[in-house]
Protein backbone atom coordinates (compact mmCIF):
# COMPACT_ATOMS: atom_id res chain seq x y z
CA UNK A 1 0.00 0.00 0.00
CA UNK A 2 1.24 3.46 -0.89
CA UNK A 3 1.66 5.49 2.27
CA UNK A 4 2.61 9.05 1.37
CA UNK A 5 3.09 11.54 4.19
CA UNK A 6 0.76 13.42 6.53
CA UNK A 7 0.70 17.14 5.76
CA UNK A 8 -1.35 20.18 6.65
CA UNK A 9 -2.70 21.54 3.40
CA UNK A 10 -5.36 24.00 2.33
CA UNK A 11 -8.00 22.42 0.07
CA UNK A 12 -7.03 24.70 -2.80
CA UNK A 13 -3.35 23.79 -2.47
CA UNK A 14 -4.23 20.09 -2.27
CA UNK A 15 -5.93 20.41 -5.65
CA UNK A 16 -2.95 22.29 -7.09
CA UNK A 17 -0.73 19.43 -5.91
CA UNK A 18 -2.96 16.91 -7.71
CA UNK A 19 -2.83 18.98 -10.92
CA UNK A 20 0.97 19.17 -10.65
CA UNK A 21 1.51 15.50 -9.83
CA UNK A 22 -0.46 14.25 -12.83
CA UNK A 23 1.74 16.49 -14.98
CA UNK A 24 -0.94 18.67 -16.55
CA UNK A 25 0.10 20.22 -19.88
CA UNK A 26 -2.14 23.27 -20.17
CA UNK A 27 -3.98 25.37 -17.59
CA UNK A 28 -6.29 28.23 -18.44
CA UNK A 29 -8.28 29.82 -15.67
CA UNK A 30 -9.61 33.16 -14.52
CA UNK A 31 -9.50 33.93 -10.79
CA UNK A 32 -12.72 34.24 -8.81
CA UNK A 33 -13.41 33.89 -5.07
CA UNK A 34 -13.30 31.25 -3.55
CA UNK A 35 -11.37 29.43 -6.29
CA UNK A 36 -8.54 32.00 -6.37
CA UNK A 37 -5.99 30.12 -4.27
CA UNK A 38 -6.02 27.16 -6.70
CA UNK A 39 -5.17 29.26 -9.74
CA UNK A 40 -2.65 31.40 -7.80
CA UNK A 41 -0.82 28.34 -6.53
CA UNK A 42 -0.74 26.75 -10.01
CA UNK A 43 0.61 29.97 -11.55
CA UNK A 44 3.29 30.03 -8.84
CA UNK A 45 4.22 26.38 -9.50
CA UNK A 46 4.66 27.10 -13.21
CA UNK A 47 6.65 30.29 -12.55
CA UNK A 48 8.92 28.43 -10.10
CA UNK A 49 9.50 25.55 -12.51
CA UNK A 50 7.75 22.99 -10.29
CA UNK A 51 5.24 22.25 -13.04
CA UNK A 52 6.13 22.22 -16.74
CA UNK A 53 2.81 23.48 -18.10
CA UNK A 54 1.52 26.23 -20.33
CA UNK A 55 -0.56 28.79 -18.43
CA UNK A 56 -2.85 30.60 -20.86
CA UNK A 57 -3.88 33.97 -19.37
CA UNK A 58 -7.39 34.99 -20.38
CA UNK A 59 -9.75 37.89 -19.77
CA UNK A 60 -12.78 35.82 -18.75
CA UNK A 61 -14.04 32.35 -17.89
CA UNK A 62 -15.67 32.11 -21.32
CA UNK A 63 -12.21 32.40 -22.86
CA UNK A 64 -10.68 30.11 -20.24
CA UNK A 65 -12.94 27.24 -21.24
CA UNK A 66 -12.48 28.08 -24.93
CA UNK A 67 -8.71 27.84 -24.49
CA UNK A 68 -9.15 24.53 -22.65
CA UNK A 69 -11.27 23.19 -25.53
CA UNK A 70 -8.60 24.12 -28.07
CA UNK A 71 -5.75 22.71 -26.02
CA UNK A 72 -7.64 19.50 -25.32
CA UNK A 73 -8.50 19.11 -29.01
CA UNK A 74 -4.78 19.32 -29.74
CA UNK A 75 -4.24 16.38 -27.39
CA UNK A 76 -3.05 18.18 -24.24
CA UNK A 77 -3.90 17.23 -20.65
CA UNK A 78 -5.92 20.24 -19.55
CA UNK A 79 -7.13 21.79 -16.27
CA UNK A 80 -9.27 24.76 -15.29
CA UNK A 81 -11.17 25.91 -12.23
CA UNK A 82 -13.89 28.41 -11.45
CA UNK A 83 -16.90 29.20 -9.25
CA UNK A 84 -20.30 30.85 -9.22
CA UNK A 85 -20.69 33.68 -11.76
CA UNK A 86 -17.44 32.55 -13.38
CA UNK A 87 -18.83 29.10 -14.03
CA UNK A 88 -22.00 30.70 -15.36
CA UNK A 89 -20.01 32.88 -17.77
CA UNK A 90 -18.30 29.67 -18.86
CA UNK A 91 -21.63 27.90 -19.24
CA UNK A 92 -22.04 28.27 -23.01
CA UNK A 93 -18.65 26.71 -23.68
CA UNK A 94 -19.05 23.90 -21.11
CA UNK A 95 -21.22 21.94 -23.58
CA UNK A 96 -18.44 21.84 -26.17
CA UNK A 97 -15.95 19.49 -24.46
CA UNK A 98 -18.71 17.12 -23.38
CA UNK A 99 -20.19 16.80 -26.85
CA UNK A 100 -16.79 16.81 -28.58
CA UNK A 101 -15.57 14.17 -26.09
CA UNK A 102 -12.65 16.23 -24.79
CA UNK A 103 -11.50 15.13 -21.31
CA UNK A 104 -10.93 18.54 -19.70
CA UNK A 105 -10.61 18.29 -15.91
CA UNK A 106 -12.05 21.12 -13.82
CA UNK A 107 -12.60 22.03 -10.19
CA UNK A 108 -15.43 24.25 -8.98
CA UNK A 109 -15.22 25.88 -5.56
CA UNK A 110 -18.98 25.86 -5.05
CA UNK A 111 -20.39 29.31 -4.40
CA UNK A 112 -23.79 31.00 -4.41
CA UNK A 113 -25.07 33.02 -7.37
CA UNK A 114 -26.06 36.71 -7.34
CA UNK A 115 -28.16 38.54 -6.25
CA UNK A 116 -27.64 39.40 -3.43
CA UNK A 117 -23.91 39.24 -4.12
CA UNK A 118 -22.47 36.35 -2.14
CA UNK A 119 -18.98 34.89 -2.29
CA UNK A 120 -19.99 32.13 0.13
CA UNK A 121 -20.77 28.48 -0.39
CA UNK A 122 -23.83 26.79 -1.71
CA UNK A 123 -24.50 24.45 -4.63
CA UNK A 124 -26.36 26.80 -6.99
CA UNK A 125 -23.47 26.92 -9.45
CA UNK A 126 -23.05 23.13 -9.45
CA UNK A 127 -26.76 22.58 -10.04
CA UNK A 128 -26.91 25.09 -12.88
CA UNK A 129 -24.59 22.88 -14.93
CA UNK A 130 -26.06 19.47 -14.17
CA UNK A 131 -27.38 18.91 -17.71
CA UNK A 132 -24.21 19.71 -19.64
CA UNK A 133 -22.72 16.22 -19.88
CA UNK A 134 -19.79 16.63 -17.49
CA UNK A 135 -18.99 13.99 -14.91
CA UNK A 136 -19.66 15.72 -11.56
CA UNK A 137 -18.09 14.51 -8.32
CA UNK A 138 -18.50 16.05 -4.84
CA UNK A 139 -15.65 16.02 -2.29
CA UNK A 140 -16.21 16.05 1.45
CA UNK A 141 -12.78 17.06 2.82
CA UNK A 142 -9.34 18.06 1.59
CA UNK A 143 -8.16 14.47 1.29
CA UNK A 144 -11.03 13.76 -1.06
CA UNK A 145 -10.44 16.99 -2.95
CA UNK A 146 -6.95 15.70 -3.76
CA UNK A 147 -7.83 12.04 -4.33
CA UNK A 148 -10.88 12.71 -6.48
CA UNK A 149 -9.03 15.27 -8.62
CA UNK A 150 -6.31 12.71 -9.35
CA UNK A 151 -8.97 10.13 -10.18
CA UNK A 152 -10.86 12.62 -12.37
CA UNK A 153 -7.95 12.70 -14.85
CA UNK A 154 -7.80 8.94 -15.14
CA UNK A 155 -11.57 8.65 -15.54
CA UNK A 156 -11.94 11.49 -18.06
CA UNK A 157 -9.00 10.39 -20.19
CA UNK A 158 -9.97 6.70 -20.32
CA UNK A 159 -10.57 5.85 -24.00
CA UNK A 160 -13.92 4.33 -23.05
CA UNK A 161 -14.92 7.62 -21.42
CA UNK A 162 -13.41 10.76 -23.01
CA UNK A 163 -15.76 13.11 -21.18
CA UNK A 164 -14.84 16.19 -19.18
CA UNK A 165 -14.95 15.75 -15.40
CA UNK A 166 -15.55 18.27 -12.64
CA UNK A 167 -14.68 17.90 -8.98
CA UNK A 168 -16.81 20.07 -6.70
CA UNK A 169 -15.34 21.39 -3.48
CA UNK A 170 -17.37 23.64 -1.20
CA UNK A 171 -16.07 27.21 -1.29
CA UNK A 172 -14.29 28.25 1.94
CA UNK A 173 -15.36 25.05 3.77
CA UNK A 174 -12.69 23.20 1.78
CA UNK A 175 -11.00 25.77 -0.45
CA UNK A 176 -9.75 27.89 2.48
CA UNK A 177 -9.50 25.29 5.23
CA UNK A 178 -6.15 23.83 6.27
CA UNK A 179 -6.40 20.35 7.73
CA UNK A 180 -4.33 17.20 7.99
CA UNK A 181 -4.36 14.81 5.05
CA UNK A 182 -2.15 12.22 3.39
CA UNK A 183 -0.20 13.47 0.40
CA UNK A 184 1.18 10.63 -1.77
CA UNK A 185 4.63 10.89 -3.36
CA UNK A 186 4.89 12.32 -6.87
CA UNK A 187 5.93 8.95 -8.32
CA UNK A 188 3.03 7.12 -6.72
CA UNK A 189 0.55 9.46 -8.38
CA UNK A 190 2.44 9.43 -11.70
CA UNK A 191 2.30 5.62 -11.68
CA UNK A 192 -1.47 5.72 -11.15
CA UNK A 193 -2.10 8.06 -14.09
CA UNK A 194 -1.42 6.40 -17.46
CA UNK A 195 0.08 8.28 -20.40
CA UNK A 196 -2.73 10.15 -22.09
CA UNK A 197 -3.38 9.84 -25.78
CA UNK A 198 -6.63 10.98 -27.40
CA UNK A 199 -7.53 8.85 -30.45
CA UNK A 200 -8.53 11.90 -32.53
CA UNK A 201 -6.53 15.11 -32.17
CA UNK A 202 -6.06 18.22 -34.24
CA UNK A 203 -2.97 17.43 -36.29
CA UNK A 204 -2.02 19.11 -39.59
CA UNK A 205 -0.46 15.82 -40.77
CA UNK A 206 -3.71 13.98 -40.26
CA UNK A 207 -6.57 16.49 -40.42
CA UNK A 208 -9.90 15.90 -38.72
CA UNK A 209 -12.97 18.10 -38.25
CA UNK A 210 -14.46 18.57 -34.80
CA UNK A 211 -17.78 19.98 -33.67
CA UNK A 212 -19.20 19.99 -37.17
CA UNK A 213 -22.57 21.21 -38.33
CA UNK A 214 -25.25 18.73 -37.20
CA UNK A 215 -28.42 18.98 -39.32
CA UNK A 216 -31.61 17.19 -38.20
CA UNK A 217 -30.64 13.96 -39.99
CA UNK A 218 -27.66 13.40 -37.66
CA UNK A 219 -28.10 15.53 -34.50
CA UNK A 220 -30.29 13.03 -32.63
CA UNK A 221 -27.89 10.19 -33.46
CA UNK A 222 -24.95 12.25 -32.21
CA UNK A 223 -26.75 13.08 -28.96
CA UNK A 224 -27.84 9.48 -28.40
CA UNK A 225 -24.29 8.23 -28.96
CA UNK A 226 -23.06 10.82 -26.44
CA UNK A 227 -25.70 9.91 -23.86
CA UNK A 228 -25.10 6.15 -24.12
CA UNK A 229 -21.35 6.65 -23.74
CA UNK A 230 -21.87 9.04 -20.83
CA UNK A 231 -24.02 6.51 -18.96
CA UNK A 232 -21.36 3.84 -19.50
CA UNK A 233 -18.65 6.09 -18.05
CA UNK A 234 -19.82 4.89 -14.63
CA UNK A 235 -18.01 1.59 -15.15
CA UNK A 236 -14.69 3.40 -15.53
CA UNK A 237 -15.53 5.61 -12.55
CA UNK A 238 -16.13 2.50 -10.42
CA UNK A 239 -13.03 0.80 -11.80
CA UNK A 240 -10.80 3.85 -11.21
CA UNK A 241 -12.01 4.36 -7.64
CA UNK A 242 -11.54 0.63 -6.94
CA UNK A 243 -7.98 0.71 -8.22
CA UNK A 244 -7.30 3.93 -6.36
CA UNK A 245 -8.49 2.24 -3.18
CA UNK A 246 -6.30 -0.81 -3.79
CA UNK A 247 -3.29 1.44 -4.46
CA UNK A 248 -3.72 4.16 -1.84
CA UNK A 249 -6.04 2.59 0.73
CA UNK A 250 -8.83 5.13 0.39
CA UNK A 251 -12.00 3.85 -1.28
CA UNK A 252 -14.71 5.93 -2.92
CA UNK A 253 -18.19 5.00 -4.17
CA UNK A 254 -20.92 6.82 -6.10
CA UNK A 255 -23.12 6.59 -3.00
CA UNK A 256 -21.39 6.37 0.37
CA UNK A 257 -23.21 5.35 3.54
CA UNK A 258 -22.70 5.80 7.28
CA UNK A 259 -24.48 3.71 9.91
CA UNK A 260 -27.11 2.65 7.36
CA UNK A 261 -27.07 -1.08 8.26
CA UNK A 262 -30.09 -0.89 10.58
CA UNK A 263 -31.38 2.61 9.79
CA UNK A 264 -35.06 3.31 9.20
CA UNK A 265 -34.39 7.03 8.72
CA UNK A 266 -31.74 8.29 6.31
CA UNK A 267 -30.27 11.75 5.81
CA UNK A 268 -28.94 12.52 2.33
CA UNK A 269 -26.29 15.21 1.76
CA UNK A 270 -23.65 16.27 -0.76
CA UNK A 271 -20.30 17.98 -0.26
CA UNK A 272 -18.40 19.25 2.75
CA UNK A 273 -21.21 18.91 5.30
CA UNK A 274 -20.98 15.10 5.20
CA UNK A 275 -18.75 14.63 8.22
CA UNK A 276 -20.74 17.13 10.33
CA UNK A 277 -23.83 15.11 9.35
CA UNK A 278 -22.08 11.98 10.67
CA UNK A 279 -21.74 13.66 14.06
CA UNK A 280 -25.44 14.56 13.92
CA UNK A 281 -26.26 10.91 13.14
CA UNK A 282 -24.14 9.79 16.14
CA UNK A 283 -25.99 12.18 18.46
CA UNK A 284 -29.42 11.22 17.15
CA UNK A 285 -28.58 7.53 17.60
CA UNK A 286 -27.60 8.24 21.21
CA UNK A 287 -31.06 9.78 21.53
CA UNK A 288 -32.65 6.55 20.32
CA UNK A 289 -33.37 7.35 16.66
CA UNK A 290 -32.09 4.81 14.13
CA UNK A 291 -30.76 7.38 11.68
CA UNK A 292 -28.15 6.77 8.99
CA UNK A 293 -26.45 8.94 6.41
CA UNK A 294 -26.16 8.76 2.63
CA UNK A 295 -23.69 11.00 0.79
CA UNK A 296 -23.86 11.33 -2.99
CA UNK A 297 -20.25 11.33 -4.09
CA UNK A 298 -21.16 11.06 -7.78
CA UNK A 299 -23.79 13.47 -9.08
CA UNK A 300 -23.41 12.86 -12.82
CA UNK A 301 -23.90 10.31 -14.21
CA UNK A 302 -26.58 9.87 -11.54
CA UNK A 303 -26.04 6.69 -9.48
CA UNK A 304 -29.54 5.18 -9.72
CA UNK A 305 -28.60 1.59 -8.80
CA UNK A 306 -26.44 2.51 -5.81
CA UNK A 307 -29.03 4.94 -4.43
CA UNK A 308 -31.81 2.37 -4.66
CA UNK A 309 -29.63 -0.16 -2.89
CA UNK A 310 -28.78 2.34 -0.13
CA UNK A 311 -32.43 3.17 0.68
CA UNK A 312 -33.91 -0.32 0.26
CA UNK A 313 -34.74 -0.74 3.98
CA UNK A 314 -35.45 2.92 4.79
CA UNK A 315 -38.88 4.30 5.72
CA UNK A 316 -38.02 7.99 5.75
CA UNK A 317 -35.46 9.73 3.54
CA UNK A 318 -34.57 13.33 4.49
CA UNK A 319 -32.79 15.21 1.70
CA UNK A 320 -30.81 18.41 2.22
CA UNK A 321 -30.36 20.70 -0.78
CA UNK A 322 -27.92 23.63 -0.81
CA UNK A 323 -29.61 25.18 -3.83
CA UNK A 324 -33.05 26.12 -5.07
CA UNK A 325 -34.53 25.14 -8.38
CA UNK A 326 -36.91 28.10 -8.52
CA UNK A 327 -40.54 27.08 -8.70
CA UNK A 328 -39.62 23.45 -8.11
CA UNK A 329 -37.80 23.04 -4.76
CA UNK A 330 -34.47 21.39 -4.11
CA UNK A 331 -32.82 19.96 -7.23
CA UNK A 332 -31.20 17.01 -5.43
CA UNK A 333 -34.49 16.09 -3.74
CA UNK A 334 -36.37 16.31 -7.05
CA UNK A 335 -33.92 13.96 -8.70
CA UNK A 336 -33.83 11.57 -5.77
CA UNK A 337 -37.63 11.42 -5.83
CA UNK A 338 -37.66 10.74 -9.55
CA UNK A 339 -34.96 8.07 -9.22
CA UNK A 340 -36.95 6.27 -6.50
CA UNK A 341 -40.48 6.95 -7.78
CA UNK A 342 -41.38 3.46 -8.85
CA UNK A 343 -39.39 1.68 -6.17
CA UNK A 344 -41.56 1.51 -3.05
CA UNK A 345 -44.82 3.12 -2.03
CA UNK A 346 -43.97 3.13 1.66
CA UNK A 347 -40.80 5.20 1.29
CA UNK A 348 -41.42 8.79 2.32
CA UNK A 349 -39.03 11.47 0.98
CA UNK A 350 -38.94 14.91 2.60
CA UNK A 351 -36.85 17.74 1.17
CA UNK A 352 -35.24 20.66 2.98
CA UNK A 353 -33.28 23.56 1.56
CA UNK A 354 -30.55 25.09 3.71
CA UNK A 355 -26.96 26.23 3.86
CA UNK A 356 -27.53 28.87 1.21
CA UNK A 357 -24.92 31.57 0.62
CA UNK A 358 -22.58 30.31 3.34
CA UNK A 359 -25.11 29.77 6.13
CA UNK A 360 -23.66 27.12 8.44
CA UNK A 361 -25.49 23.81 8.71
CA UNK A 362 -25.03 22.77 12.31
CA UNK A 363 -25.71 19.48 14.06
CA UNK A 364 -28.84 21.12 15.51
CA UNK A 365 -30.11 21.89 11.99
CA UNK A 366 -29.79 18.23 11.02
CA UNK A 367 -31.72 17.24 14.15
CA UNK A 368 -34.40 19.77 13.29
CA UNK A 369 -34.74 18.32 9.78
CA UNK A 370 -35.24 14.78 11.04
CA UNK A 371 -37.66 15.79 13.82
CA UNK A 372 -39.63 18.00 11.47
CA UNK A 373 -39.89 15.24 8.85
CA UNK A 374 -41.06 12.79 11.53
CA UNK A 375 -43.71 15.03 13.03
CA UNK A 376 -45.26 15.96 9.69
CA UNK A 377 -46.19 12.62 8.12
CA UNK A 378 -48.30 14.37 5.50
CA UNK A 379 -46.41 17.55 4.79
CA UNK A 380 -48.46 20.07 2.90
CA UNK A 381 -45.57 21.89 1.30
CA UNK A 382 -43.37 20.14 -1.23
CA UNK A 383 -40.26 21.43 0.53
CA UNK A 384 -39.18 23.71 3.36
CA UNK A 385 -36.42 26.30 3.54
CA UNK A 386 -34.87 25.84 6.98
CA UNK A 387 -33.00 27.98 9.48
CA UNK A 388 -34.64 31.20 8.27
CA UNK A 389 -35.32 34.33 10.32
CA UNK A 390 -38.93 35.35 9.78
CA UNK B 1 -10.65 18.97 21.19
CA UNK B 2 -9.72 22.60 21.74
CA UNK B 3 -11.72 25.17 19.80
CA UNK B 4 -10.38 28.68 19.29
CA UNK B 5 -11.80 31.92 17.90
CA UNK B 6 -9.38 34.59 16.74
CA UNK B 7 -10.70 38.13 16.51
CA UNK B 8 -8.68 40.67 14.61
CA UNK B 9 -8.93 43.31 11.94
CA UNK B 10 -8.16 42.83 8.24
CA UNK B 11 -4.37 43.09 7.82
CA UNK B 12 -3.50 42.00 11.37
CA UNK B 13 -2.99 38.40 10.32
CA UNK B 14 -5.59 36.54 12.38
CA UNK B 15 -6.22 34.03 9.59
CA UNK B 16 -2.47 33.47 9.26
CA UNK B 17 -2.17 32.93 13.02
CA UNK B 18 -4.80 30.16 12.83
CA UNK B 19 -3.04 28.58 9.85
CA UNK B 20 0.40 28.65 11.49
CA UNK B 21 -0.87 26.89 14.62
CA UNK B 22 -2.73 24.33 12.48
CA UNK B 23 0.50 23.54 10.60
CA UNK B 24 2.48 23.27 13.86
CA UNK B 25 -0.12 20.95 15.42
CA UNK B 26 -0.22 18.71 12.34
CA UNK B 27 3.59 18.52 12.36
CA UNK B 28 3.34 17.34 15.97
CA UNK B 29 1.11 14.50 14.77
CA UNK B 30 -2.13 16.06 15.98
CA UNK B 31 -5.28 16.73 13.98
CA UNK B 32 -6.02 20.38 13.24
CA UNK B 33 -8.35 22.55 11.20
CA UNK B 34 -8.06 26.27 10.48
CA UNK B 35 -11.05 27.98 8.95
CA UNK B 36 -11.48 31.65 8.12
CA UNK B 37 -14.87 33.32 8.46
CA UNK B 38 -14.49 35.60 5.49
CA UNK B 39 -16.34 38.85 5.41
CA UNK B 40 -15.61 41.66 3.03
CA UNK B 41 -11.83 41.35 2.95
CA UNK B 42 -10.46 44.80 3.58
CA UNK B 43 -7.91 46.28 5.92
CA UNK B 44 -9.34 47.42 9.23
CA UNK B 45 -12.62 45.50 9.08
CA UNK B 46 -13.24 42.97 11.85
CA UNK B 47 -12.07 39.49 10.77
CA UNK B 48 -12.76 36.22 12.53
CA UNK B 49 -10.83 32.99 12.18
CA UNK B 50 -11.42 29.58 13.72
CA UNK B 51 -8.99 26.91 14.81
CA UNK B 52 -9.54 23.41 16.13
CA UNK B 53 -6.90 21.03 17.47
CA UNK B 54 -7.58 17.45 18.48
CA UNK B 55 -4.74 15.27 19.77
CA UNK B 56 -6.27 11.91 18.96
CA UNK B 57 -9.19 12.04 16.53
CA UNK B 58 -9.86 13.34 13.06
CA UNK B 59 -11.87 16.58 13.21
CA UNK B 60 -15.21 16.00 11.53
CA UNK B 61 -17.13 19.12 12.49
CA UNK B 62 -17.04 21.74 9.72
CA UNK B 63 -19.00 24.68 11.12
CA UNK B 64 -18.01 27.93 12.76
CA UNK B 65 -16.83 27.66 16.36
CA UNK B 66 -19.86 28.78 18.36
CA UNK B 67 -18.53 28.39 21.92
CA UNK B 68 -14.75 28.61 21.96
CA UNK B 69 -12.45 27.27 24.67
CA UNK B 70 -10.00 30.00 23.79
CA UNK B 71 -10.49 33.51 22.50
CA UNK B 72 -7.56 35.36 20.94
CA UNK B 73 -8.12 39.11 20.61
CA UNK B 74 -5.59 40.84 18.37
CA UNK B 75 -7.16 44.29 18.65
CA UNK B 76 -8.47 45.32 22.09
CA UNK B 77 -10.78 47.81 20.41
CA UNK B 78 -12.89 44.85 19.21
CA UNK B 79 -13.85 44.13 22.82
CA UNK B 80 -15.94 47.29 22.70
CA UNK B 81 -17.49 46.61 19.30
CA UNK B 82 -19.60 43.53 19.78
CA UNK B 83 -20.40 40.32 21.42
CA UNK B 84 -16.84 39.01 21.61
CA UNK B 85 -16.40 37.54 25.09
CA UNK B 86 -19.90 36.26 25.84
CA UNK B 87 -19.56 33.18 23.61
CA UNK B 88 -16.44 32.01 25.47
CA UNK B 89 -17.01 28.83 27.49
CA UNK B 90 -17.34 29.37 31.25
CA UNK B 91 -13.93 27.89 32.01
CA UNK B 92 -12.46 29.26 28.78
CA UNK B 93 -9.52 31.62 28.49
CA UNK B 94 -9.28 34.97 26.72
CA UNK B 95 -5.86 35.90 25.33
CA UNK B 96 -5.83 39.65 24.81
CA UNK B 97 -3.37 42.07 23.26
CA UNK B 98 -3.58 45.13 25.47
CA UNK B 99 -1.41 47.87 26.90
CA UNK B 100 -3.54 47.89 30.03
CA UNK B 101 -2.39 46.06 33.15
CA UNK B 102 -3.62 42.52 33.70
CA UNK B 103 -5.78 43.58 36.66
CA UNK B 104 -7.33 46.46 34.76
CA UNK B 105 -8.27 44.17 31.85
CA UNK B 106 -9.55 41.54 34.28
CA UNK B 107 -11.98 44.08 35.72
CA UNK B 108 -13.25 44.98 32.25
CA UNK B 109 -14.10 41.59 30.77
CA UNK B 110 -15.91 38.62 32.20
CA UNK B 111 -13.70 35.80 30.95
CA UNK B 112 -13.19 32.77 33.22
CA UNK B 113 -9.45 33.05 32.81
CA UNK B 114 -7.38 35.77 31.20
CA UNK B 115 -3.99 36.10 29.54
CA UNK B 116 -2.67 39.56 28.69
CA UNK B 117 0.28 40.82 26.70
CA UNK B 118 1.29 44.14 25.20
CA UNK B 119 1.82 42.54 21.79
CA UNK B 120 1.70 45.83 19.92
CA UNK B 121 4.72 47.14 21.80
CA UNK B 122 6.69 43.92 21.14
CA UNK B 123 5.72 43.81 17.43
CA UNK B 124 6.65 47.45 16.89
CA UNK B 125 9.91 46.98 18.78
CA UNK B 126 11.11 43.81 17.05
CA UNK B 127 9.36 43.79 13.68
CA UNK B 128 8.98 47.55 13.31
CA UNK B 129 5.39 46.87 12.26
CA UNK B 130 2.03 47.13 14.04
CA UNK B 131 1.16 43.54 13.03
CA UNK B 132 0.68 41.40 16.11
CA UNK B 133 -0.29 37.95 14.87
CA UNK B 134 3.08 36.23 15.26
CA UNK B 135 3.67 37.94 18.60
CA UNK B 136 0.29 36.72 19.81
CA UNK B 137 1.36 33.16 18.95
CA UNK B 138 3.66 33.32 21.98
CA UNK B 139 0.81 34.50 24.21
CA UNK B 140 -1.55 31.79 22.92
CA UNK B 141 0.98 29.03 23.57
CA UNK B 142 1.81 30.38 27.05
CA UNK B 143 -1.89 30.46 27.88
CA UNK B 144 -2.86 27.07 26.44
CA UNK B 145 0.17 24.93 25.58
CA UNK B 146 -1.77 23.93 22.48
CA UNK B 147 1.50 23.25 20.61
CA UNK B 148 5.16 23.48 21.54
CA UNK B 149 6.80 26.86 20.98
CA UNK B 150 9.51 25.30 18.81
CA UNK B 151 6.92 23.58 16.59
CA UNK B 152 6.05 26.99 15.18
CA UNK B 153 9.55 27.75 13.94
CA UNK B 154 9.22 25.62 10.81
CA UNK B 155 5.78 26.97 9.78
CA UNK B 156 7.03 30.54 10.41
CA UNK B 157 10.10 29.95 8.23
CA UNK B 158 7.95 28.43 5.52
CA UNK B 159 5.57 31.40 5.61
CA UNK B 160 7.91 34.35 6.11
CA UNK B 161 11.29 33.22 4.77
CA UNK B 162 14.04 35.65 5.84
CA UNK B 163 11.92 37.70 8.21
CA UNK B 164 10.88 34.57 10.12
CA UNK B 165 13.75 35.09 12.59
CA UNK B 166 12.31 38.35 13.86
CA UNK B 167 8.83 36.86 14.06
CA UNK B 168 10.20 33.95 16.09
CA UNK B 169 11.96 36.44 18.38
CA UNK B 170 8.71 38.37 18.88
CA UNK B 171 6.81 35.15 19.58
CA UNK B 172 9.35 34.05 22.18
CA UNK B 173 9.39 37.46 23.88
CA UNK B 174 5.59 37.38 24.12
CA UNK B 175 5.78 33.86 25.55
CA UNK B 176 8.07 35.18 28.32
CA UNK B 177 6.01 38.27 29.10
CA UNK B 178 2.42 37.02 28.89
CA UNK B 179 0.59 37.17 32.22
CA UNK B 180 -1.85 34.30 32.79
CA UNK B 181 -4.19 34.35 35.76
Amino acid sequence: MKKGKIVGLEGSFAIAEAVRMVNTDVISSYPITPQTHIVERLAEMIADGELDAEFICVESEHSAMSACVGASAAGARVFTCSASQGLELMHEVLYIPSSMRLPVVAVTANRALSAPLSVWCDHSDAMAIRDIGWIQIFAENNQQAFDLTVCAYRIAEDKEVLFPAMVHIDGFYLSHVIEDMVLPDDEEVADFIPEYEHPFVLDPESPVSMGCYGPPFIYTEAKKAQEVAFGKSKYQILETWKEFGETFGRYYSPVETYKMEDASIALLTMGSIGETAMLAVDEMREGGKDVGLIRLRLWRPFPFTELREAVKDVELLVVLDRAISSGMGGPVCSEVKSALYDMREDLRIVGFIGGLGGRDITIEVFKYMVNRALEYPEKEEEFEIIDVRE
Amino acid sequence: MIEICIYGRGGQGGVTLAELVAHAAIQEGKHAQSMPAFGPERRGAPVLAFLRVNETERIKIRTEVAEPDVLVVLDPGLLQVGDVVSRLKKDGIAVVNTKKSHDEMKSEISAGRLATINAMSIAKGILGLPIVNTTMLGALIKATGIVKLESLEEPLKERFGKVATKNIEAMKKAYEETVVR
